[in-house]
């Protein structure tokens, strides 16, 4: 940290404390709901608190319990030995690994078909020549604006009407629309500090506009499109809105799961899917950050 | 060189018209990359939100149901009492929705104007087949109620098939055959209400944001990068966690036996008879809606600070400014974007939200969305979703195109 300037009076320094005292408590306001799940999940009674056992730390109060359950909850024999036919019994059998399942088909066909379009959207938005940008663009932008209820219920109706409500194909489209906006802002920020004159380069030198698009534009922005991608997947991996209005009890996704595990049968399990989720949520982040730093270098920004 | 000449490209043609072309190809080719994702989302999003925006004023669900009641319907003046004529109609629809087993559909449309109408309807249809003219006596005679001319009212009003009920219902006011827009009386207000309590729950989760969010953003923005950059994972940490997941955090926090209530009782500053109820009530959503929100302040917050030379500061003190004029009279008012951007964007999620209130919200922390949803799934009225989604959707229209006045969506930033 660095030090205070020897002009400082005793009501400022104290102030400096006091200012970076209140910070930490802000900053574990926004943290401990996200590390409180961690320890609970290892409660080895079916309660959402902490037992007087777990607090003396006693080994008897911990259990892997509701992890087991994740993996045995709606299987037929859930006490057969290990082998492959208990493993092939909890992959299609267990309400949870269906989530999961579910919610890792939808979550990366949706962030497919964003990505795609997404990229493409954002390329042509950045292009001055686009003729009514800003209306365009808050349109595409709007998803991510529009109160998810009214979506869904729209899109419910919609979907029924066509029959692809209660599909997979149904719920990829909605989390495709709800993802594009993310890859589109990404995206368009990447290519702000795009140098058009290298595309120029590229068709002077005698490149076509395919090949300029994949060999010289593609590898500056990947980075951008690789974290708009992700910020699209984790948009449908936590969706629950759509999920709710459109799905049918075969594509519950994991949020899904979740939803009616919190409103029906509270159960710990819950924390320990949480727990997997936030390990989820900090492996996308440390990605994330990587593929920031390597665009800044990329670009020639060097972080101060 | 002849200056009248237009100057002339390469092949003969004027520069101005190969230019034109030049900038036609390349707008074609712009618009070309967005078509696409464009096409997409107006034919799966905008386009549904659309038809669902119609159903908000429009419902011919009694219109088609009741075939041959609906042009006799039309043409009554609403007052005067119904004809012979139109009993008789009425009795030849409620035989034929009986046999088509329809008339649950009509019964619920009928009570959704005048309640307590649905046994009417459904009863008298079973009975129709037997019913004998005189109708209008015979029908009276099976139920009082077809007598009431509020019944006739209420089956006029449903015939409409464009009609700005459903707004009125969500306004808590009443469309009348007789009298037009009436208010409800104060007691059964119920949607205003709930309008009300969306804008301030958002209102204080959006001044709660502001509160916790500046003082951190400005630390960010202060500190030297490789500090601020762990930091900013406490910040981006939660942004990236399911919402699910904080939601069941907050519930194991916030519950009458969960954590924070845990601790007052061992501290002793509650006895363990009188814990707090923290959660299912206003509190948990504002808590939890906070908790949720506050990265959507921080990021823009910090973009903006992050831009402000700290020699401005040190400069009004230089000039005799005493740290807290410094503060106020330079370093906020360059803040102002970064406070627009936050706010608003924390204020246009909020009052849309529908998952943290309906897990944590129990009876007084319910939104706006709660009601929609409740519509949809529950009560089925279908068109009043659709009428309380509208006036939900301009409000957020509203802001969205302030958002862009201000802002501009373009300057919109993810971590």
């Amino acid at each position: 940290m660095a030090k205070l300037p020897p002009y400082t009076t005793t009501g400022e320094r104290i102030w400096h404390y006091a200012f970076r005292f209140i910070c930490g408590l802000i900053f574990l306001f926004l943290i401990l709901p996200v590390l409180i799940v961690l320890p609970l999940s290892f409660n080895v009674e079916p309660y959402f608190s902490f037992t007087p056992g777990m607090l003396s730390l006693d080994p008897e109060a911990f259990s892997l319990r509701w992890y087991k359950d994740i993996f045995r909850n709606g299987m037929a024999a859930p006490d057969a030995p290990f082998d492959m036919a208990w493993l092939a019994d909890t992959w299609n059998n267990a309400q949870w690994m269906r989530a999961i399942r579910n919610s890792f088909f939808i979550g990366i066909c949706a962030t497919l078909l964003s990505t795609a379009l997404g990229t493409l959207a954002a390329i042509g938005l950045s292009r001055s020549e686009m003729p009514y940008r800003r209306l365009v663009m808050s349109i595409l932008i709007s998803p991510m604006i529009v109160p998810l209820v009214i979506t869904a219920a729209g899109m419910f109706f919609f979907y029924s009407k066509i029959q692809l409500s209660q599909t997979y194909l149904g719920v990829i489209m909605a989390h495709a629309v709800l993802g594009t906006p993310f890859v589109i802002i990404t995206v368009t920020a990447t290519l702000v500090g795009f140098d058009k004159s290298l595309v120029r380069a590229a068709n002077s030198l005698g490149a076509g506009p395919i090949q300029t698009f994949f060999k010289v534009q593609m590898p500056l922005i990947i980075p951008g499109v690789i974290s708009g991608g992700l910020f699209a997947f984790i948009t449908s991996f936590d969706e629950v809105v759509a999920v709710l209005f459109l799905a049918s009890p075969e594509q519950r996704t994991i949020p899904r799961q979740m939803w009616s595990g919190i409103r029906e049968q509270i159960s710990p399990t819950i924390l320990a899917v949480a727990t997997l989720l936030v390990l989820l949520s900090i492996i996308l982040l440390t990605v994330i950050e990587l593929l920031r730093r390597r665009s800044e270098r990329l670009r020639g920004i060097t972080s101060s | 060189m002849d200056v009248s000449q237009p100057i002339t490209a390469a092949d003969g043609t004027p520069l101005k018209k190969k230019l034109a072309q030049a900038m036609f190809r390349s707008k074609l080719r712009a618009t070309g990359l967005v078509v696409p994702l464009l096409a997409f989302v107006l034919a799966s999003f905008v386009f549904p939100i659309l038809a669902l925006m119609w159903q908000g004023i429009h419902n011919d669900t009694f219109a088609r149901l009741m075939p041959n009641l609906t042009e006799e319907l039309r043409v009554w003046d609403g007052v005067s009492d119904p004809t012979e004529e139109m009993y008789a109609l009425l009795v030849a629809d409620l035989r034929q929705n009986r046999a088509d087993k329809t008339i649950g559909k009509v019964a619920s449309r009928v009570n959704q104007e005048l309640a307590g109408t649905r046994s009417l309807f459904t009863s008298t249809a079973r009975k129709a087949k037997k019913l004998e003219p005189p109708f209008k006596e015979a029908l009276i005679k099976t139920k009082k109620k077809w007598g009431d001319i509020k019944v006739w009212q209420a089956m006029k009003l449903t015939n409409q098939s464009l009609t700005p009920g459903f707004y009125a219902t969500s306004l808590d006011a009443r469309y009348t055959v007789d009298q037009g827009f009436v208010m409800k009386e104060e007691k059964r207000q119920i949607y205003t209400k709930l309008f009300v309590r969306t804008l301030m729950i958002s209102g204080s989760v959006m001044l709660l944001c502001l509160l916790l969010g500046y003082p951190v953003a400005y630390l960010l923005a202060t500190l030297p990068l490789k500090y601020s950059n762990l930091l900013m994972i406490m910040v981006l940490l939660p942004f990236w966690t399911s919402l699910l997941v904080r939601t069941t955090a907050w519930i194991a926090i916030l519950q009458s036996q969960g954590v924070v209530n845990d601790l007052l009782v061992w501290i002793g500053i509650t006895g363990d008879e009188s814990r707090f109820s923290l959660i299912y009530n206003m509190t948990g959503t504002i808590i939890a809606m906070t908790h949720i929100l506050l990265p959507f302040m921080i990021l823009p917050l910090y973009s903006v600070m992050k831009t402000i030379p700290p020699s401005y500061m040190r400069a009004a003190r230089s000039l005799g400014a005493t740290p807290t004029a410094a503060f106020i009279k330079v370093y906020m008012p360059q803040t102002v974007p970064g406070i627009g951007a936050g706010g608003l964007l924390v204020f246009i999620l909020a009052i849309g939200y529908y998952i943290t209130p309906a897990l944590v919200g129990g009876q007084d922390g319910q939104l706006i969305s709660n009601m929609i949803a409740y519509h949809m799934q529950k009560s089925l009225n279908w068109s009043l979703a659709a009428a309380l989604g509208g006036l939900l959707l301009l409000g957020v229209l509203v802001l969205y195109w302030a958002y862009d006045r201000i802002i501009g969506i373009d300057n919109m930033k993810l971590g």
